[in-house]
């Protein structure tokens, strides 16, 4: 067999550098395919010494995406460490706002700069036109909406944090500020219209996928664990509750896991050839416990959405699975944007709740010296742990992040597409990107996960079965 | 006794000062601001960063120590001076460990407001990144010193508000460090969170505990007005 090689550039559209390699067999076919996180990450180690209330200042700084996550994740285990069993309403709801500000933001960047593209003009486009730009000149009023969305979150996110990306206002305890009415009155402008734009930023993709339901709820397809937090009863919330975990035919594994906990469900595997962490459900074990996070594993955990236009589009949403869990890795795109609604409409009704202009910002009691908290980001659940000495300094930290969570199904999904669309056909630009569009599904931030800095290419390889390097593709 | 009027010429400007004041304090009164970190109102001054340094007659002097005398004529805001300012504030940076984007002094530092008001953009020089670990053994107030520049207000303060010496400096050049007046570390001395002493460092040097980020971006000192705006105010209102 000839040895080839082929190098594409550039690879776009996922936040961070990862390289994907595909190992054929001596008949051609897809053997093992992985998706290696080449980064180093260095935030655990980095605020090992640091003062306990620095923690989420310092660790927001991992991403400029989702740093609201690790800045209110870390704040919520310093509630723990500082002894805050309960944060005034202000503070929690401060939070949320701050919380759904960028899931908005962070969800209609996605869907709309990384993912539309993909979807608008088709997998095989030509790259010069599958592309954020190439949208801007062919759906302008899309463009020019997803813009002013993105501006939209982050202005809440600026008007909780006070700044819109890498703010302070979360503290241990509580938060250092309310929200004025002035500040509120401004918001509230635009929340109705960010609602309705949410809404048809679902009904674009729900046309798309309609018109293309069989290939692309195929596309990359796989059953899993889900694994992600819900409320006691059982509602979604993105910002505070218990975790749970459901089969691939929706059975519970687990239910309202607490925090403190974690370490008895949850474990991760470390392999040689990623940075990145593989976590697993303890009691299945490394090779049945794996599990997906993110907008479907929310979607396919939630009893419920406590937001009307949300609650509707996942009830129309879950009857795709018949009784089942949904397993198509593009219905990620699907139940995003029922969360980039229900993010709208909380926003929105958080905006004309009075509790955010009162002044009981901050609340302290005895401390403690080990916390765990979570939520979950936009991308799913992140998880902070923290050990702080009784000089208040923080000597571990364990944080996983929602890419990781989700790094055995990305290597899941490699496989799939790779077997679809890869196996002894001819390689193509269009068939390359297949592999990536499946990956972007997850909305993976690999800086997140590895904690990384610099230059974040994505590489694709495929090797023959004596492991040489017949093809390579770089971008980034 | 009446006090003794003198009149020196400032960046051209003639200027009335009582015998005895220093430059500094007399261009205070007369609103022209002169860019320090050492100095404080309430400590005598150190004349350790040289920050402040004008020329007086054609020659380099403090001006936090130097007594105006008649006729005397200084230069204060000359490209020279502002150049070499910048660069004191930049060799500040390059020394320590500052890394102001999680730093809970950030908005309230006084080294990263001369940075602003200096315009020192990119390090000219590599830094140097020297190793040190945090002395959080206290209960109430802890030190870093990444971030410390060794002005010596905390030393002043002890000694002459605090009444207690819990700060000295230690070694010479580039090894000179702040050392506490007991066996290991902070922890062991008699210093309270109510002292002078805890709150007066111009950076994050010397902060009390578990109070950062308390005030939101946006209401932080140099959030709303840049450093010296407060001395160069008496001057517009005349």
């Amino acid at each position: 067999m000839a040895t080839r090689k082929i190098v594409i550039n550039p690879v776009t559209r996922v936040e961070g550098h990862g390289k994907v390699t595909i190992h054929l067999d001596e008949e051609g076919h897809i053997g093992q395919t992985r998706f290696h996180i080449t980064e180093f990450r260095g935030f655990e180690r980095f605020v090992q010494g640091r003062l306990y209330w620095e923690a989420p200042v310092i660790v927001e700084r991992l991403c400029g995406i989702c740093p609201v996550s690790h800045h209110l994740a870390a704040s919520k285990a310093m509630d723990v460490i500082a002894g805050a069993e309960k944060i005034t309403p202000t503070a929690e709801k401060m939070r949320r706002l701050m919380h759904y500000g960028q899931t908005y933001q962070s969800h209609a960047l996605h869907f709309f700069h990384l993912c539309s593209p993909d979807l608008l003009f088709g997998f095989d486009a030509p790259v010069e036109k599958r592309n954020v730009f190439g949208v801007i000149e062919a759906y302008p009023d899309v463009a020019k909406k997803a813009v002013l969305m993105r501006k939209f979150g982050q202005e809440v996110i600026k008007a909780t944090g006070g700044k819109k990306v890498h703010g302070t206002g979360s503290i241990p305890g509580g938060v250092n500020k309310n929200l004025s009415k002035e500040e509120a009155d401004e918001l509230k402008r635009d929340a109705d219209t960010m609602v309705d734009w949410a809404v048809e930023a679902l009904e674009l993709c729900k046309k798309i996928v309609n018109a293309d339901a069989k290939r692309l709820l195929e596309f990359g397809t796989f059953e899993s664990n889900f694994v992600s937090i819900v409320a006691e009863d059982g509602c979604m919330d993105l910002y505070d509750g218990n975790l749970r975990a459901i089969d691939a035919d929706g059975k519970i594994i687990f239910d309202q896991v607490k925090p403190a906990d974690y370490l008895d469900y949850i474990r991760e595997e470390v392999r040689p050839w990623s940075y990145m962490k593989f976590p697993f459900i303890y009691p299945l074990g490394k090779e049945k416990g794996w599990y997906r996070v993110g907008p479907l594993a929310r979607l396919n955990c939630a009893t419920y959405i406590d937001s009307p236009i949300a609650e509707k589009e996942r009830k129309e949403f879950m009857a795709l699975g018949n009784g089942r869990p949904i397993h198509s890795s593009l219905a990620y795109h699907w139940a995003r944007l029922i969360e980039l609604i229900h993010s709208a409409e909380k926003i929105r009704e958080l905006l004309a709740d009075p509790d955010l202009q009162r002044d009981e910002l901050v609340v302290t009691g005895k401390k403690k010296n080990s916390a765990v908290a979570w939520l979950e980001a936009p991308r799913g659940t992140l998880f902070h742990h923290y050990e702080v000495d009784d000089n208040d300094q923080i000597t571990m930290a364990n944080l996983i992040v929602s890419t990781t969570n989700n790094n055995e199904p990305m290597n899941q999904v490699v496989k799939k597409v790779a077997e679809q669309y890869l196996d002894r056909k001819k390689i193509t630009e269009g068939l390359l990107n297949h592999i990536e569009v499946g990956i972007r599904a997850y909305d993976p931030c690999l800086s997140c996960a590895t904690h990384a800095l610099g230059r974040m290419p994505l590489i694709v390889q495929l090797f023959d079965h004596h492991d040489d390097l017949i093809d390579e593709r770089v971008r980034g | 006794m009446s006090q003794e009027t003198v009149t020196f010429t400032l960046d051209g400007v003639k200027v009335k000062a009582t015998k005895g004041q220093t430059i500094m304090e007399a261009a205070d009164a007369a609103g022209i601001y002169i860019p320090r970190l050492c100095w404080h109102k309430d400590l005598p001054s150190g004349g350790n960063c040289r920050i402040c340094t004008v020329m007086v007659n054609g020659r380099p002097a403090g001006s936090c120590l130097f007594p105006v005398e008649d006729g005397i004529v200084v230069e204060n805001n000359t490209k020279q001076l502002k150049d070499h300012r910048c660069q004191v504030v930049e060799m500040h940076f390059i020394e320590g460990n500052h890394y102001c984007p999680s730093c809970e002094a950030s908005g309230e530092c006084e080294l990263q407001a001369l940075g602003y008001y200096t315009q020192m953009l990119t390090p000219t020089s590599p830094y140097l990144r020297p190793k040190y670990e945090v002395d959080a053994s206290h209960p109430d107030v802890y030190i870093d010193r990444d971030r410390c520049i060794l002005c010596g207000r905390c030393i002043r303060a002890s000694e002459f508000l605090d009444g207690k010496c819990v700060f000295s400096f230690e070694g010479r050049g580039i090894h000179k460090r702040i050392s506490v007046n007991a066996e290991h570390n902070l922890g062991e001395t008699n210093m309270e969170a109510s002292d002078r002493a805890a709150t007066i460092c111009p950076t994050g040097a010397l902060m009390i505990k578990r109070t950062g980020y308390r005030i939101p971006v946006g209401k932080r000192r140099f959030d709303i007005h840049p450093i010296g705006w407060d001395i160069e105010k008496k001057k517009k209102s005349g």
